[in-house]
């Protein structure tokens, strides 16, 4: 009883982190890419030359960091929870980024942007009241 | 056509990335020890498994056409999509990892898939 709730309260913790900073990662990213110029071509020198500015930019490495950090949290918690609990788990992500989309890069989110969230959040809360885990650790 | 062929990147190789890294994780064992210390020494423990650098590999691809997509469309509309990977994802794990995905799991994905669905749609 004592270990269900143990894991229980790791496994939401390391889901708090993830839907923390995956998107995070994401809106950081966007904003760096969104100041990086298009290649007029697939030409290595273009490519090199976007590949500067990419790695030039601090939104760029603030966004790595976000992620990687997610990462870490994602693979912690995919030690003892299954990945089919922790993927749909971590779509609150969704309503994150569309909060940060809106707050940060000022992103339209429309009613019907909205409403899909809403729905994404609902399936998260279905496949949260499913065992973390299922099958015995290897 | 570009657009395309970075959302199937996406959606591929990133959902054939976290499968193989999730592989490898429950090869290397549970985490009981938060020290950073052992942190680390577990996370040296998942590199030395193959399927963790397959992961890596694909996960990396995903992440470079991600960086693609970010730079050509809104992040609200890049991230949802994605949340393709949620099909694929319960899929691969019943498949791969030999989860037994249950079936209010099944009903939770699908009800996120429905909700992805309209978000994408919220563009046209």
């Amino acid at each position: 009883m004592q270990a269900s709730r143990g894991i229980h309260v790791k496994t939401y913790f390391m889901l708090a982190l993830m839907i923390l900073f995956a998107p995070l990662g994401n809106v950081l990213l966007g904003k760096g890419m969104k100041s990086v110029t298009a290649p007029a071509s697939w030409q290595p020198a273009a490519l090199v030359r976007v590949a500067g500015q990419i790695v030039g930019s601090p939104f760029i490495w603030l966004g790595v960091a976000s992620l990687l950090t997610f990462f870490v949290a994602y693979m912690v918690v995919l030690s003892w929870a299954d990945y089919s609990y922790v993927q749909p788990a971590s779509s609150f992500s969704y309503a994150v980024v569309a909060l940060l989309g809106y707050l940060l890069l000022g992103e339209v989110v429309t009613p019907l942007r909205a409403a899909g969230i809403a729905i994404i959040c609902l399936g998260v809360f279905v496949v949260g009241r499913t065992p973390p885990r299922t099958t015995e650790p290897v | 056509m570009r657009e395309a062929i970075l959302f199937f990147l996406i959606v591929v190789a990133g959902t054939g990335g976290e499968l193989c890294v999730s592989r490898a994780m429950k090869t290397a064992g549970e985490v009981t020890d938060f020290r950073p210390a052992s942190l680390l020494r577990f996370l040296l423990r998942a590199l030395r498994v193959g399927w963790m650098w397959a992961g890596v590999g694909l996960m990396a691809i995903a992440f470079f056409s991600l960086l693609g997509m970010l730079a050509m469309e809104a992040v609200t509309f890049v991230v949802p999509v994605t949340a393709l990977s949620y099909a694929a994802g319960a899929l691969g794990a019943a498949w791969f990892l030999r989860e037994r995905v249950s079936s209010q799991r099944w009903v939770g994905v699908f009800i996120v898939c429905v909700g992805v669905t309209l978000v994408l749609l919220s563009k046209r």
